[in-house]
């Protein structure tokens, strides 16, 4: 067979790399063969044998789940199940990953295909074929990046890509309690019915408005608050008539040592109500005490200085770093000049240390965009917002997220926020990147 | 018109009542979880701000072992944190290295699929996580969370070891090459030990974040055997009458005792880790 080739090949010697390709479409490892390579050729046509017999059944069914979700629903006489019926999530699942499955087998053919046509290309310029061994080991030296890659990207496409684009996929179906809960009921698709219930009901559209603007007010205020904090404190310590600065300084970094789950969990009893300490503290003094946790603003506000107390020292510790790179000469001809401390502040250390800080700022709006932690450890959310679905006054959108999700069964709108929020993030990550130096650095 | 002798003292006396404001602000957080854990009382209710020290009472450290599970969570958390800090900090520095030392079709998708990638927290595909996770049988279980951490902070990772191995000339890879290193020899004997700040931040980082997770583990860990600190320590004070609250405080000064000692310890790491990631980003 394989002798017969080769003469026929012979007479039209231009044309190896479109024949072995050709071949490896038909079948993997046809075009190997063809180029003599018939270990590799033998490997890759086993490999497409070892697909077509067990793989095949699986992705066609796999792929008809995703698309029907299921066609049997569960069928219960006197409350005992007689069919069980399909489970329409777990079918998108199973067919969501045969999908990716697919696509990684697609990108192998390809593969096989490129490589016949490639070392068909180099027979025809008649340059010497590498044999088996060879061929395996120029695998490892070039493939090396790749296998140290395959453990974080596996990682990845599991846990990280496969659950985005699953959410975005529940977002276009009905999957919600309590009429859609499989395996007691199937579900379906229903295209965009939850982004047009979350933007023309008044109710979800009110709560989405309220908790969307929360968010922001959070993440922007949150960050500058910090920032600044930090700065101010900085600028105290770098004073000349301070003593022992690294002393002060390692006690004002504690509040970022202590674990931060920890201080959460102890600025919420501090708020508390009825017997908070700082309401106590008021109280000694002659003042009301405060509704710190049941008051929409004041739960606010709790918020926010406890964010500061945990966030300031990371940022006072960086500027400290940045102030003393500023040269003394700067601010003793400033002062030569007249400048009082303020215009010094404003005019000398204000520009230098802002260079360093705006883009870690950058950094601090995105993770407190998305810091539920933070927020379900201190105030769950609440207060209670009685024209709110689902949400309290201090929830931000990924914990409103976080409880459709998990106490209230609203798998498929919670889904479709959760792909409001994706856009949004990824609009302000490509923003955020196409300016970046590692990015334009890199060929 | 004030002297200037004068100017300074008030300069002196602000600038002091400043710092000493502060250090009450940054303690007194502190100072009032470790009085509540010695506190004669139970509840917040009780607790007062300056007991006697001839009325504290230690014995709230022995309910968190005698009553609570807290061993278990604790147990739990650290072999949580610890594969967390092992599996992530590996695979983030492999393919920080592959990303940063070695050209290759799909390198700068691969980058920016990354850097996106990171920014999505965990916790946007909670409902895919957790079905995946049921249909392998991994739901409620170390290992199912433990791999769900280390996927969120893998990306990370990466991205920071990537920064740091760009600062590396390449000529360092070529001469151990002419030497005839192969490319595993030049990565452990050559470049990894040169990275050994990094990893430090990366691991410490990753062990920190791991021991830190609430949301996640509120996720996937559902009975109170499988729980973590955070998780077991939230439940203590989660209700509106805090009558566990001392119960609590103690809990939270043994977990925080050993932290804290950990975090002075790598604290240059860690300053240097952050402003060169989010600079290199």
């Amino acid at each position: 067979m394989s002798t017969n080739l080769e003469s026929q090949a012979s007479h039209k010697d231009k044309s190896h790399s479109k024949i072995a390709a050709l071949l490896s479409v038909l079948f993997m490892g046809l075009g190997q063969i063809y180029n003599k390579q018939y270990w590799k050729g033998i490997s890759w046509a086993l490999f497409e044998l070892i697909i077509l017999i067990f793989f095949i059944k699986p992705i066609m069914s796999g792929l008809h789940g995703l698309i029907t979700l299921g066609e049997t629903p569960q069928v219960r006489q006197r409350g005992r199940i007689v069919d069980p019926g399909d489970h329409s999530i777990l079918l998108m699942a199973e067919g969501l990953m045969l999908l990716i499955v697919l696509i990684a087998i697609v990108g192998l053919y390809y593969l096989s295909v490129r490589d016949a046509y490639l070392v068909g290309k180099m027979r025809e310029q008649g340059q010497r074929i590498m044999n088996f061994k060879e061929s395996v080991r120029n695998i490892w030296d070039n493939g090396y990046a790749y296998i140290l890659i395959t453990p974080t990207a596996i990682c990845m496409i599991l846990l990280t890509v496969f659950p985005l684009v699953f959410t975005a996929l529940i977002a276009f179906t009905n999957f919600s309690s309590p009429n859609y809960l499989p395996p007691r009921a199937l579900v379906d698709w229903v295209g965009i019915e939850q982004f047009v219930r979350l933007f023309t009901m008044e109710s979800w559209r009110g709560t989405f408005l309220g908790v969307f603007s929360w968010t922001v007010i959070w993440a922007i205020s949150s960050t500058l608050i910090v920032v600044f904090a930090g700065l101010f404190v900085a600028v105290v310590l770098s004073q000349k008539v301070v003593k022992y600065t690294k002393f002060w300084r390692n006690i004002y970094i504690i509040p970022w040592a202590v674990p931060g789950f920890v201080s959460i969990l102890i600025f919420r009893n501090m708020y508390n109500g009825q017997f908070g300490v700082i309401n106590d503290m008021l109280r000694s003094v002659g003042l009301n005490p405060i509704p710190w946790l049941s008051d929409p603003t004041w739960a606010k506000v709790a918020v926010l200085m406890t964010n500061l107390w945990l966030g300031f020292p990371f940022w006072m510790a960086l500027f400290t770093a940045v102030l003393t790179t500023i040269s003394k000469e700067l601010y003793e001809a400033a002062e030569v000049d007249g400048a009082t401390i303020v215009q010094q502040f404003r005019n000398i250390t204000f520009p230098i240390v802002m260079v360093a800080a705006v883009p870690l700022m950058v950094f601090t709006f995105a993770f407190n965009f998305n810091q539920l932690t933070f927020i379900y450890l201190m105030t769950e959310g609440g207060p209670m917002n009685a024209n709110y679905n689902y949400a309290g006054h201090t929830d931000i959108l990924l914990s409103w997220i976080f409880k459709m999700t998990l106490d209230n069964g609203q798998y498929a709108i919670a889904s479709a926020v959760a792909l409001v929020v994706f856009l949004l993030i990824a609009g302000f990550a490509y923003f955020n990147l196409r300016n970046t130096k590692s990015m334009k650095g890199e060929a | 018109m004030i002297s200037p002798k004068g100017k300074r003292a008030i300069n002196f006396f602000i600038v002091y009542s400043i710092l000493v404001a502060l250090v009450i602000i940054c303690l007194f957080p502190v100072y009032f979880i470790f009085i509540g854990s010695v506190n004669p009382g139970s509840s917040l209710h009780s607790s007062q701000i300056f007991p006697s020290p001839a009325d504290w009472n230690w014995g709230h450290y022995k309910a968190l072992f005698a009553e609570h599970d807290y061993l278990t969570w604790y147990k739990n958390t650290m072999f949580i944190a610890i594969s967390n800090m092992l599996i992530s900090t590996t695979f983030g520095v492999f393919s920080g290295y592959a990303f940063s030392k070695f050209r290759f079709a799909g390198k700068k998708q691969g980058l920016m699929a990354i850097i996106i990638l990171q920014m999505f927290p965990t916790i946007m595909g909670m409902i895919a996580i957790y079905t995946l996770l049921g249909a392998f049988g991994l739901l409620d279980t170390h290992l199912g969370y433990i791999l769900v951490l280390a996927a969120g902070s893998v990306a990370f990772n990466t991205w920071i070891v990537k920064g740091f191995f760009d600062g590396i000339p390449n000529s360092l890879m070529e001469a151990a090459r002419i030497d005839g290193a192969s490319n595993t020899d030049i990565f452990v004997k050559v470049m990894l030990p040169l990275a050994t700040p990094i990893i430090a931040f990366v691991a410490f980082n990753s062990f920190i974040g791991a021991s830190m997770d609430f949301i996640m583990a509120e996720v996937i860990l559902r009975s109170s055997s499988n729980w973590t600190l955070a998780q077991g320590l939230f439940t203590l004070v989660s209700g509106q009458a805090n009558n566990n609250f001392t119960v609590f405080a103690a809990g939270a000064v043994l977990i925080s005792v050993p932290l804290m000692v950990l975090f002075f310890v790598f604290q240059r790491f860690i300053v240097e880790g952050l402003t060169a990631g989010a600079e290199k980003g």
